[in-house]
């Protein structure tokens, strides 16, 4: 009885789901590795080569940071307007090509030397993030448009900008200090310091400011948390913005890790991923209550799945295909049918116990 | 009266994680009878309906219907609906969009030989049942034109043409005003005549002796009694209820602040808000409370939502402790030392997924601002002192709030108020939908509120309750302030005041 306490205990966390899947995906790496004759835990196996960090986790950790950083803001988004920004990859686009294009200055294509400072691109990349942020966050919360709606137009736009500021070609900006976002700080991949801090510091304003309480309850009833004294205009607005910085953050790191601004290729289809992250890590789509933990677990995850599909040695083009299998099968799991189902079952169970222990 | 029953519902248990929501209850219903289902909330009378109605499946007991052999067992509405239970609710739950005709058919619409609807026949049988029903509606116009009291009565038709035996109305009455009660209540005479029996849930107890002819009364999810109408006499419905006999209302009426002593503490002047509320002067003081009086829709909500701020005041001035103030936003209003407790406890009251803590520190921490988050320690200790002081019951604090009962609801809103300390209080409708003993408790803690120098803003459906309780009335016909009544108020005095009859 105690166990089964227990174990219903853990089930019925909110984390349980996000983690259990992180968990199932590790178990497919493990029997794969087995099947093989690898050693049994060479998924986890982190070795050291030329003075940096190698293994899988840490590939997982590093390709999964931009999506993790995306899903930050994209929580925020959906519990407070109950919709997604699809604008994030589009906006990581222009961020990165908005860096890039003042570093290279405009026109040119290929430079092995700064136009202006690395600061000055880097805050400008992410000063337009946040200024699409805000483009969004005032259609939004001033204007009533649907999220979904109002980022479609930077969806759309924001990439064919960036291509734009560029000069319809490919910049790159060769300068070693360029790369180091997406590279390596000390033995780790930079990427994965970045989201780790980016993470840090949500959790921390989360813990210490009242703006959770203030998103959740104005993405659970707008009407009711303005009558008590939130602007809840002023919450969407902000949640957007948190969301395009978080979004130029992401295509800075992309950028630098080809330090080129192919903003054709950058963040693209990444909104999909965030939004999936979000969903995963059993947030409610529908907006209200959220967990931050839970949307980063699901980020990882998601990449945990594709580079477990390509170890497997399924090819980039069809990998896609496993993955969806593999998300509707954790979505289902997560469904309100199928956990009203299993609450369900654990009622009727209890009163049959409930009448054998009264004929007793 | 035929005396044939057309429901009995035997030995109904229903639990739910924790609570024992209904235990053993029994319930019978006679053709051609209008049955009262009497309650506090959490008594179990929702629970009881919707067992019947196939919303929750009851985990023990027997449902009989006439005319069936085998028990019921109803897996949903659409099953109860088959057979022959039809439910109306106090939120309509009909298409706003569609036009009446269409809400009567939906689901059921009659089909021509090419399997497309038939509109003529549609509207042929649409008529028809107004005409029976007595209603005059156009049925081709949308719903959403219609009164709520209409919008309630087709959606009554709509059971009715669906050859219900058993019809079941869940508080229908708590939006409507007097005339529009009165008609559905000669709606409910005429189908009770034709032999449906009805099932009538209210919290208004004289609504229950003006139409009802027998009652069930609940207490804790367990059986008081079944009781002819004649047979159980106001005060004794009440202590069946409560399982104790209340102290008279009539006692608690305040040492009212006759003399004009204290200082105002708000003043309007001229405020108004397009197509809502026409310009209005209003005086508050220190330690009063004002009713605002009218019928539903008469601008009482929007009265004070104009000096809220939850309305933008468009036109005026708002005058607080004598120094003029511009409030865009119910935040300024708080600072001020206002609050308001909406009239729409589900739309703008409660945030639902919240839990009671956070509902009712919610207040003092939009005060507080964004950045200055309050200490989880002081959080528990406000909610805890607030649940215990106005004796919310909660499993815990950390409930949510959509949990609670609706009286339980509303108290956790008027704690998110009290927390603030504001020197003025809107309560608007504040007793709707509660039970008596809840209802008095709100009343009492009113008076205590002025007793300490904070002025009220009292707004209520009850004029027995304002006359109990409010040092002045202001009256409200059409959008407009058209009057105050002060001193020697009674209930005609004011009926003639709202009705216009007399100039105040």
């Amino acid at each position: 009885m105690k166990i089964k306490r227990a174990i219903k205990k853990i089930t019925g966390m909110q984390m349980f789901l996000p983690i259990a899947s992180m968990l199932l995906v590790m178990a497919v790496n493990i029997i794969y590795d087995v099947s093989n004759g690898n050693a049994v835990f060479n998924f986890f196996t982190i070795s050291l080569r030329n003075g940096v960090l190698f293994g899988r986790i840490i590939d997982i950790l590093n390709r999964g940071s931009e999506v993790a950083i995306l899903a930050i803001g994209m929580t925020l988004v959906v519990s407070a307007a109950a919709g997604a920004d699809i604008s994030v990859g589009s906006v990581m686009s222009l961020a990165g090509g908005m860096c890039c294009m003042l570093l290279a200055g405009f026109g040119n294509a290929n430079v092995s030397q700064y136009a202006v400072p690395l600061w000055v691109g880097l805050v400008a990349g992410l000063a337009i993030a946040c200024l699409c942020g805000a483009f969004n966050g005032y259609l939004v919360s001033y204007l009533n448009i649907q999220p979904m709606v109002a980022t479609l137009i930077l969806f759309s736009a924001g990439r064919a900008i960036g291509l734009l500021l560029c000069n319809s070609t490919i910049v790159y900006v060769r300068v070693p200090s360029f790369q180091f976002l997406g590279g390596y700080f000390w033995m780790l991949p930079t990427p994965i310091i970045i989201a780790a801090a980016c993470v840090l510091v949500m959790s921390l304003i989360l813990k210490h400011t009242a703006l959770g309480m203030y998103i959740q309850s104005v993405g659970i009833n707008k009407n009711a948390a303005r009558i008590a004294g939130f602007k809840s205009r002023r919450i969407i607005f902000t949640a957007f913005v948190i969301s395009g910085l978080c979004a130029g953050i992401a295509g800075l790191v992309a950028t630098s890790r080809i330090y080129s601004a192919d903003t054709n290729n950058i963040g693209l289809n990444m909104e999909l991923d965030a939004i999936l992250a979000v969903a995963l890590g059993g947030n409610s789509l529908g907006g209200g209550k959220f967990r931050l933990a839970g949307s980063i677990v699901g980020a990882y995850t998601i990449q945990a799945i594709t580079t477990t599909l390509y170890a497997l040695g399924i090819s980039s083009a069809q990998a896609p295909v496993f993955k969806a299998v593999i998300v509707i099968l954790i979505v289902t799991i997560q469904s309100p049918a199928v956990t009203a189902y299993f609450e369900r079952r654990a009622v009727a169970k209890a009163l049959r116990a409930n009448k054998e222990a009264m004929r007793v | 009266m035929e005396d044939r029953v057309v429901l009995t519902m035997r030995g109904i248990t229903m639990t739910f994680p924790g609570v024992l929501a209904l235990d053993g209850v029994d319930f019978t219903l006679r053709k051609g009878e209008i049955h009262a289902l009497m309650g506090e909330n959490g008594a179990g009378k929702s629970t009881l309906i919707k067992c019947l109605t196939g919303v929750y499946q009851c985990d023990s007991g027997e449902i009989h219907v006439d005319g069936m052999e085998e028990p019921v067992q109803n897996h949903s509405t659409l099953e109860a609906q088959r057979n022959g239970i039809s439910t109306v609710y106090q939120e309509v739950n009909l298409c706003p969009n569609l036009s009446v005709m269409e809400n009567l058919f939906v689901g059921r619409e009659p089909v021509t030989k090419a399997g497309t609807i038939d509109r003529r026949v549609m509207l042929k049988r649409a008529q028809q049942l107004m005409e029976d029903l007595g209603l005059s509606i156009d049925v081709q116009q949308t719903l959403e034109n219609y009164s709520l009291a209409l919008q309630q009565m087709i959606a009554i038709a709509r059971a009715v043409d669906m050859e219900c035996k058993i019809l079941i109305l869940d508080e229908p009455t708590s939006s409507l005003d007097d005339s529009e009660v009165a008609k559905l209540f000669s709606l409910m005479r005429k189908l009770r005549d034709q032999g449906v029996g009805i099932v009538f849930v209210t919290h208004f107890l004289e609504q229950v002796y003006e139409v009802c002819d027998r009652i069930t009364v609940l207490r804790n999810g367990l059986l008081v009694g079944e009781y002819p109408l004649s047979e159980l006499p106001r005060v004794n419905l009440i202590a069946a209820m409560m399982g104790k006999d209340i102290d008279d209302l009539k006692e608690i009426k305040p040492e009212s602040c006759q003399n004009n002593c204290a200082e105002p503490l708000i003043s309007a002047e001229g405020l108004s808000h397009v197509n809502k509320i026409k310009p209005f002067d209003l005086q508050i003081r220190q330690g009063e409370v004002i009713g605002l009086t009218g019928l539903l829709g008469s601008g009482r909500s929007e009265l004070a939502r104009t000096i809220y701020g939850a309305d933008k005041a468009q036109t005026g001035t708002l005058k607080v402790k004598d120094k003029k103030v511009h409030i865009n936003h119910p935040i300024d209003a708080m600072r001020l030392g206002m609050g308001m407790l909406p009239d729409d406890r589900k739309a703008e009251g409660v945030i639902a997924d919240l839990t009671v803590r956070e509902n009712i520190v919610l207040g003092i921490q939009a005060l507080r601002g964004i950045m200055n988050l309050l200490p989880m320690k002081e959080q528990c200790e406000i909610a805890d002192r607030f649940i215990e002081l106005l004796q919310i019951k909660t499993p815990s604090r950390e409930t949510l709030v959509k949990q609670l009962s609706g009286g339980n609801q509303q108290k956790v809103i008027i704690a998110r108020w009290l927390a603030t300390n504001p020197d003025f209080l809107i309560l608007d409708e504040p007793t709707r939908g509660i039970d008596i003993g809840t209802k008095t408790e709100i009343q009492k803690l009113i008076i205590r509120l002025a007793d300490e120098g904070k002025g009220i803003l009292f707004i209520s459906s009850e004029i027995d309750e304002m006359l109990r309780t409010c040092n002045r009335l202001a009256v409200l016909r059409d959008g407009e302030k058209v009057g105050e009544l002060q001193g020697d108020m009674t209930q005609e005095r004011v009926m003639h005041a709202i009705a216009g009859g007399e100039n105040v």
